[in-house]
């Protein structure tokens, strides 16, 4: 299953689902990273963890071990 | 005298409502401190919500109608009650926090170029059922980045007032006061039904079930909590409450069980439908420019989080800053030391005839005020920069760019700017440490920081390192042996904070890892205003709650130095070089000196007999195995207001006067010459270093202990500390005096 932790810099994806009921992932769900919300990986920290994501028109910072827990499709219209 | 009628006496012309209170919430980065600020102005009464770490934050101000007391609750993404903010926000919301009146209006703050998730908590609290006000801030900044909201449409589906600030221009200030009033008086709208009907009967079934088997009225903000927070305090509560235990959670996880059935599964179904709720709501009021419209602040990001340019300037940064807390702060803090001070104690000389009262105010009560003021030059200096870093936006940038390496530590990237900081001096640091919302994670730093080897160590460090450790140097000069152990001094406290953070978070605070999920707000210029108001709170909070403590630590070691010896004769001599230095003649010189020498004696005489010297006395047993005569011990305890008062008094026990420094040649030849009764000297090379690593270590820092008090709501934690690094720094001294004395021998 593709996960946020796994797409490259600049790629665009939907979420699909958020992974586990515990607090951590309630967070995340909370911040907008819900169901079919389309986000972008805009960039990562000096040593490539944390990430930098653009969700719901705001920038939101996570760790890959986060990121890993939001499952990802590529959108649906590839040309 | 007139009598007037009793109907006239009695002041019931006051409109009942005309005194509210209103409860300001919202999501981090808001501009919500900012917005309370101008509402409020300065002071705020800031203080913690009892016994928990959640600050409290009162306020008030008069309008034409009466007082407004303004809560201002921490900023906050959601009311789930899983952190102790939220349990703490939906107490006050709900009335149920004992020392916080009623709230009338909850006034929501909003991030204008953040609306969709910051409408998240409005869906929230849109069901506690109270007026409320929606507050659109840095409506200036949505302007300048193209973005436009419909603000009649946005009230209207809403069911709020809405209104547009921008409080670090104090925009919009005076609308919102009076639409506060007019929010207050007004009937509040019902509730949006954000979701399913099958969800809503559920909803009632339990909220009725509740009502009849506990005989109390429950809020249906909080039957909704039930049902969404899976294994939350609130229903194991309950639980005990009813016959027979445990019924809630087992209708709990039925309803949760049905809901699922129906595809609404919790804890998904909260976050999907009410963010799908807001969308709806959004749909055509709402214009954002171009996504691929690259901003301003996407190009600052491109460098400061770039792999390489990000960590230089950041690097940078942080230099800067270190460098503004340190040099930068010294000359206000000779200022103090030096100018202040000895304003001061001259002035009190002038005044005062030398005799106990004397010595209570000038070496008690002026010496603890400066104790308390000293600290602020680096308070002032760091909070400046936090609150530039702040509200340009770098700060969250600071965290993101370290937290790889703070991970490491098992910390987070929030923590580092604390930690650095407490390189400077822990106080400051510690209070930094309130940017990290994670309860362990904050713990843990505040915990440590101590450890850092703080400006106040230098003076010990540097006496035992010019007195003892040989100038040898080698590669051209270029790596000196006292400049290593110098540094060894400082590396020590960070090598120990480690396994010490690691063992905390194993058996003092175990748990997962805290998520690292953080905004980071867009750049921007930040505000005069903003910075100012976060400088203020913060000295003001020092001086208020931690200064008084600090104070008063430092008038009990005065007394326990001063009692029970007879000063009569000291007071004597010092009136008579009073009396001889007032004259203008330069005959009396030698009768100068010797009443001097007799004066230095007499001191040191009396610090031995005095409780203080008493207790160096009756630990020497414990300190000998670190290699320490009763002397030594007398200055460890002395030094326990702060670390560099073992300097002044080594200096008046060897009879020099407590006005030498760490550079004074005579106190380097007096503790040179220091022997024990068979001889052989007191300081040798082992000795110099265990003092050393004694130092690095403890916790002799009366100011830290009550920062820490003030911080974590609780005489646990400082006790702790203290027990901590004492044990930690005698050990260590131990070791370093047992190996060092087997190498050299």
């Amino acid at each position: 299953m593709l996960t946020l932790a796994d797409i490259s810099i600049g790629q665009t994806v939907t979420v699909q689902d958020v992974t586990g009921d515990d607090p951590i992932a309630i967070r995340l769900m909370e911040m907008g990273l819900t169901e079919g919300e389309s986000i972008r990986l805009i960039g990562a920290a000096p040593f490539g963890d944390p990430i930098e994501i653009s969700v719901r028109g705001y920038k939101l910072s996570l760790r890959k071990i986060e990121a890993s827990r939001i499952c990802v499709a590529p959108p649906a219209s590839t040309h | 005298m007139l009598s007037t009628p009793a109907a006239l006496d009695n002041p019931a012309t006051k409109d009942p409502g005309a005194n509210i209170t209103i409860a300001l919430v919202g999501n981090p980065n808001t501009g919500k401190s900012t917005f309370f600020s101008a509402l409020c102005g300065i002071p705020a009464r800031v203080g913690n919500y009892p016994g928990v770490t959640v600050e409290k934050k009162l306020g008030k101000y008069t309008d034409a109608q009466g007082q407004v007391t303004v809560v201002d609750l921490p900023g906050t993404y959601s009311l789930s009650a899983r952190t102790l903010d939220e349990m703490v926000s939906v107490d006050v919301l709900l009335g149920r926090q004992e020392d916080v009146p009623n709230v009338d209006v909850i006034v929501v703050i909003i991030d204008a170029t953040n609306l969709e998730r910051n409408l998240y908590l409005f869906t929230q609290l849109r069901q506690l059922g109270k007026p409320m006000l929606v507050v659109l801030n840095m409506w200036d900044r949505m302007q300048s980045v193209g973005r436009a909201i419909d603000v009649d449409q946005l009230s209207q589906r809403l069911g709020t007032r809405v209104l547009t600030t921008a409080a670090s221009r104090r925009q919009g200030i005076d609308a919102a006061r009076i639409a506060i009033r007019e929010v207050a008086q007004a009937n509040c709208s019902q509730p949006p039904n954000i979701f399913s009907e099958l969800f809503q009967s559920e909803v009632k079934t339990l909220g009725e079930w509740l009502t009849s088997t506990l005989s109390e009225d429950i809020a249906p903000f909080l039957v909704e909590r039930l049902i969404f927070d899976v294994g939350c305090a609130h229903a194991s509560q309950l639980d005990k409450r009813v016959r027979p235990n445990g019924q809630v959670t087992t209708r709990l996880q039925e309803i949760r069980e049905r809901l699922a059935a129906a595809n609404q599964r919790i804890p998904a179904l909260e976050t999907r439908e009410r963010y799908r709720w807001i969308r709806s709501q959004l749909v055509g009021i709402t214009t954002v420019p171009d996504e691929q419209v690259r901003t301003l602040s996407d190009r600052i990001d491109n460098v400061l989080t770039h792999r390489i340019w990000g960590f230089i300037t950041f690097a940078l940064i942080m230099f800067a800053i270190f460098q503004a807390i340190t040099t930068g702060t010294v000359w206000a803090m000779d200022w103090i030391n030096e100018n202040l001070q000895a304003w001061m104690i001259s002035t009190v000389e002038t005044l005062l005839a030398p005799g106990s009262l004397r010595s209570l105010v000038n070496d008690g009560i002026i010496a603890g005020v400066g104790s308390v003021i000293i600290f602020l030059p680096q308070i002032l200096m760091l909070f400046f920069f936090i609150g530039l870093l702040e509200d340009c936006g770098y700060m969250a940038r600071a965290a993101f760019v370290m937290d790889k390496l703070m991970t490491r530590l098992g910390l987070s990237g929030k923590s580092f700017l604390p930690l650095m900081s407490s390189f400077a001096c822990a106080v400051p640091g510690i209070m930094a440490t309130r940017v990290i919302e994670e309860r362990r994670d904050r713990m843990v730093t505040i915990l440590i920081a101590p450890l850092m080897s703080c400006s106040a160590r230098l003076p010990v460090y540097v006496l035992m390192v010019t007195t003892f450790v040989p100038p040898v140097s080698w590669l051209g000069g270029w790596v000196g042996l006292q400049g290593s152990v110098l540094f060894l001094m400082h590396v020590v406290g960070l090598a120990i904070a480690v396994p010490v953070a690691w063992l905390l978070k194993k058996f003092l605070f175990p748990g997962d890892v805290p998520p690292f999920v953080m905004e980071l707000p867009s750049y921007k210029l930040p505000s005069a205003r903003v910075v100012f108001y976060r400088v203020w709170e913060r000295a003001e909070a020092f001086l208020t709650r931690a200064g008084s403590l600090i104070f008063c630590t430092a008038i009990l070691v005065w007394a326990a130095g001063y009692f029970p010896g007879d000063h009569a004769q000291l007071d004597e001599i010092n009136h008579q070089l009073e009396a001889l230095t007032a004259e203008p003649n330069g005959q009396t010189s030698p009768q100068i000196e010797a009443l001097e020498n007799r004066r230095r004696t007499l001191s040191a005489d009396l610090i031995e007999q005095s409780f203080l010297g008493r207790a160096g006395h009756q630990i020497e047993p414990l300190v000998r195995p670190l290699g320490w005569d009763w002397k030594i011990g007398v200055g460890v305890i002395a030094s326990f207001p702060a670390r560099e008062v073992i300097i002044a008094t080594l200096g008046t026990i060897y009879s020099l006067g407590g006005d030498v420094d760490a550079e004074n040649e005579s106190l380097h030849a007096a503790i040179t010459r220091s022997h024990w009764p068979d001889g052989r000297p007191v300081y040798t090379l082992p000795v110099a270093l265990s003092i050393m690593v004694f130092f690095a270590l403890c916790a002799q820092c009366a100011a830290t202990l009550m920062v820490i008090k003030r911080e974590t709501n609780s005489w646990r934690w400082p006790v702790f500390t203290f027990v901590y690094m004492t044990t930690l720094a005698y050990l260590a001294a131990f070791l370093t005096y047992q190996v060092g004395t087997m190498i050299l021998s």
